[in-house]
C-alpha cells in the first residue's frame, strides 16, 4: 500500500457498539469534503461509497493520482453540483483509505489487526459516519446519495436516522443481499484466502501481499459490474496484439488482457483484508430482516423524499430489487420517485458517463433543493 | 393547457392526494400542485417522460398501471386520474377496479368512439376511423379497447361502479351528460370525462 498523505481524519471518541457485539472507540474516520457549507448548513450531501471506493469522490485522488470514483457525477455544475452543495464522503470503517480497518494496529497488542479486526456491518458503517454531522454541526443533511453498497448505506442511514436527511437517493442497490450476490463475494474471498501470501490475514506482519488472490477477486467481481452486451460490444472476440490464437494460456483475447489489467491495478490501491471485511458487510446486509420481514417499517419514521434509480442492464442489483424498495415506500405512502435508466453499461452505469442518469440525478437534487 | 386538464383540475378538491396514472410529461400534475395545492404522484410507462417529470420536480415512478397499481394500499389517494388510456389496457375492468381500490374516487376520460366523425368515417370509407384524437392505423394503435360514452355508462352498470359526474367535451365546450341527452352527447362529444366511485 502507498503512503497515506493528504487524508483528513476525524477521531471518533464516542464508543460505537458494533453489531458483532464489540465496542470500538477513539477510532479514525477518514473523510473528504467538496464545495462549501452554507450559513444555514442545509446544503450538505453525504455521499456513500461502494465496495472499492473511498472518500475521494471527485478531482484527483491524492493517493492513487487518478480521477475520483464519481468524477462524472460530482463536481462544479455536475449532477451533484459542488458550486451549490457541500459534499461529504467518508471511507467506510473496515476500509483501507485511512478509516479504522484491518490494516491498523491493535493498540492492545501493538500488532496489525488482520482478521482479528471485528466484523463490521453496513449498520456499523453508517453509525460511524453519522458522527460527521456533529463534527460539521449539521442538523439535517439535504441529501444522502450512494450507488451499490453506497445505496445500501443510504437505506440504512435513513432507517437509523429518519430526521437527518431531506432527500434520499439509493442507486443500483438492494435492501437485502441475494444468494447470487453472496456467492460472488464468496468467490472473491476464497480467491484471496487461497493465495499462499495471505497467511491467514497476517500478510502485513509478514511483509508479503496476496496480490494474486486479490487480483483474481477483482477480476471476477469486475465481470459482474458489466453487462454481456457491453462486454460483447467492447471486446467481442478481439485478439490482444496478435493476429492469430497462440494455442497457449497467455492473454489471447482483449477481454483477458483487460481483466488482468483491472486486477493488477486494483492491488496497488486496495487491501485484501479490507476486501474480505467489506464484502462480508454487504453479505450481512438485510434491511428486510432487520424489520421482521417488512421493509416498509424501515422507512415508517421518515418524511424524506426518496428517488430510486436502477439500470436496465444491471444484473447484479437488478431493477426488480430496486423496485422492491419503491414498493415498500409506496405501501406506506412515502414520497418516492423511481426511474430505470436505459444503459448497456451494467451495474457500473452509475459510475460512468450515462447522460440520462446524470441529468436525472441533477434534476432531482436541484428541484428538491429549490423546493426544500 | 388542454381543456380536458382544466376540467379535471376543477373536479379535484384542494389539498387532496392525487395519483395520475399515465401522467405523461406531468402537465396535469403541475397544474394540480399549483392550483389546488394537491399532493400529486404519477405513474408513467415512458422513461423519457418520467425524466421530464423529474426535471419539473414531480414525484413520478416509472411503471405500468396494469402491474404497478397493486403496490398502493387501499384508499391511499383521494383521487386517481386516468386520462385517455383506459382503451389501451388489456383488461379495462381490472384497471377500473384497481383505480377504485387505490383511490376513493377516480376520474376517467375516454376518447368517444361514438362521435359522428368516427361513425361517418367507418360508414363512408369502410376502413378503421382515423381522426385528430385517434390518429393511428388499426395495426399500430395502442388503443385496443375503444369504447363510446354510451358503452362506458353501460359498463358502470355491468361491473358496478357509480358515476357521480359525467361531462362531455365538444370543441372546448363542456356540458353535462344525463340519461335524456346521452344519445346526442354520444354522437357529438369528442371526449367523455367521468368522476366515479365504488
Amino acid at each position: 500500500m502507498k503512503t497515506k498523505e493528504n487524508i483528513k481524519t476525524l477521531v471518533i471518541k464516542k464508543p460505537l457498539k458494533l453489531d458483532c457485539g464489540k465496542t470500538i472507540n477513539n477510532f479514525p474516520l477518514a473523510y473528504e469534503t467538496y464545495g462549501s457549507l452554507n450559513k444555514s448548513k442545509d446544503n450538505a450531501i453525504l455521499v456513500f461509497h461502494a465496495l472499492t471506493g473511498d472518500q475521494f469522490v471527485t478531482g484527483i485522488n491524492p493517493v492513487t493520482k487518478k480521477d475520483g470514483w464519481w468524477s462524472y457525477a460530482v463536481g462544479p455544475n455536475k449532477s451533484i453540483d459542488t458550486n451549490k452543495y457541500f459534499v461529504i464522503c467518508a471511507n467506510v470503517i473496515g476500509g483501507c483509505m485511512g478509516s479504522f480497518g484491518p490494516s491498523h494496529k491493535n493498540p492492545d497488542t501493538n500488532k496489525i489487526y488482520g482478521t482479528d479486526f471485528p466484523v463490521i456491518t453496513i449498520n456499523d458503517m453508517v453509525n460511524a459516519q453519522v458522527n460527521l454531522l456533529d463534527h460539521f454541526e449539521i442538523k439535517k443533511l439535504f441529501s444522502v446519495v450512494g450507488g451499490s453498497m453506497g445505496g445500501m448505506q443510504v437505506l440504512q442511514f435513513i432507517s437509523n436516522y429518519p430526521d437527518k436527511a431531506s432527500t434520499v437517493v439509493p442507486i443500483a442497490c438492494t435492501s437485502s443481499h441475494s444468494a447470487q450476490n453472496i456467492a460472488f463475494n464468496e468467490l472473491g474471498r476464497q480467491a484471496i484466502a487461497s493465495d499462499h501470501n495471505w497467511s491467514d490475514g497476517k500478510y502485513l506482519s509478514n511483509n508479503t501481499l496476496p496480490d494474486k488472490g486479490l487480483s483474481v477477486a477483482r477480476m471476477a467481481a469486475h465481470i459482474t459490474y458489466l453487462s454481456k452486451k457491453g462486454l460483447q460490444e467492447k471486446f467481442g472476440r478481439k485478439l490482444q496484439e496478435r493476429d492469430a490464437l497462440k494455442f497457449g494460456f497467455d492473454a489471447d483475447f482483449q477481454i483477458e488482457s483487460y481483466l488482468r489489467y483491472q486486477g493488477s491495478v486494483f492491488v496497488d490501491r486496495f487491501d485484501a483484508n479490507s476486501y474480505l471485511y467489506i464484502t462480508r458487510a454487504m453479505d450481512y446486509f438485510d434491511l428486510v430482516k432487520q424489520f421482521d420481514g417488512n421493509l416498509s417499517n424501515a422507512f415508517k419514521k421518515t418524511k424524506a423524499k426518496f428517488f430510486v434509480i436502477s439500470f436496465t442492464s444491471d444484473w447484479l442489483y437488478p431493477t426488480q430489487e430496486n423496485k422492491d424498495i419503491v414498493i415498500a415506500l409506496n405501501a406506506i405512502g412515502a414520497d418516492v420517485g423511481f426511474v430505470e435508466i436505459k444503459s448497456d453499461k451494467g451495474h457500473d452505469s452509475f459510475l460512468l458517463d450515462v447522460p440520462d442518469f446524470l441529468k436525472t440525478l441533477k434534476n432531482f437534487l436541484d428541484k428538491s433543493y429549490l423546493e426544500r | 393547457m388542454k381543456t380536458e386538464y382544466k376540467i379535471i383540475v376543477d373536479l379535484i378538491e384542494e389539498k387532496t392526494r392525487v395519483l395520475d396514472v399515465g401522467c405523461d410529461d406531468g402537465t396535469l400534475m403541475e397544474s394540480l400542485k399549483k392550483n389546488k395545492n394537491v399532493d400529486a404522484r404519477g405513474i408513467e410507462i415512458s422513461k423519457d417522460k418520467v425524466q421530464i417529470c423529474v426535471s419539473k420536480g414531480l414525484t413520478v415512478i416509472e411503471g405500468n398501471a396494469e402491474l404497478d397499481l397493486k403496490q398502493f394500499p387501499n384508499d391511499s389517494f383521494d383521487y386517481v386520474v386516468l386520462g385517455q388510456t383506459l382503451q389501451a389496457f388489456i383488461n379495462p375492468e381490472i384497471v377500473i377496479k384497481e383505480l377504485l381500490r387505490v383511490g376513493k374516487k377516480a376520474i376517467i376520460t375516454i376518447p368517444n368512439f361514438g362521435h359522428w366523425k368516427v361513425r361517418l368515417n367507418l360508414l363512408i370509407k369502410g376502413t378503421m376511423p382515423i381522426t385528430e384524437s385517434l390518429p393511428n392505423d388499426w395495426y399500430n394503435t395502442p388503443n385496443i379497447h375503444m369504447c363510446t360514452i354510451k358503452d362506458f355508462v353501460k359498463f358502470s352498470k355491468i361491473i358496478n361502479f357509480k358515476i357521480f359526474k359525467s361531462l362531455a367535451l365538444t370543441n372546448k365546450n363542456i356540458s353535462n351528460i344525463n340519461n335524456s341527452n346521452l344519445f346526442y352527447k354520444n354522437l357529438f362529444a369528442e371526449l367523455g370525462i367521468f368522476l366515479i366511485e365504488k
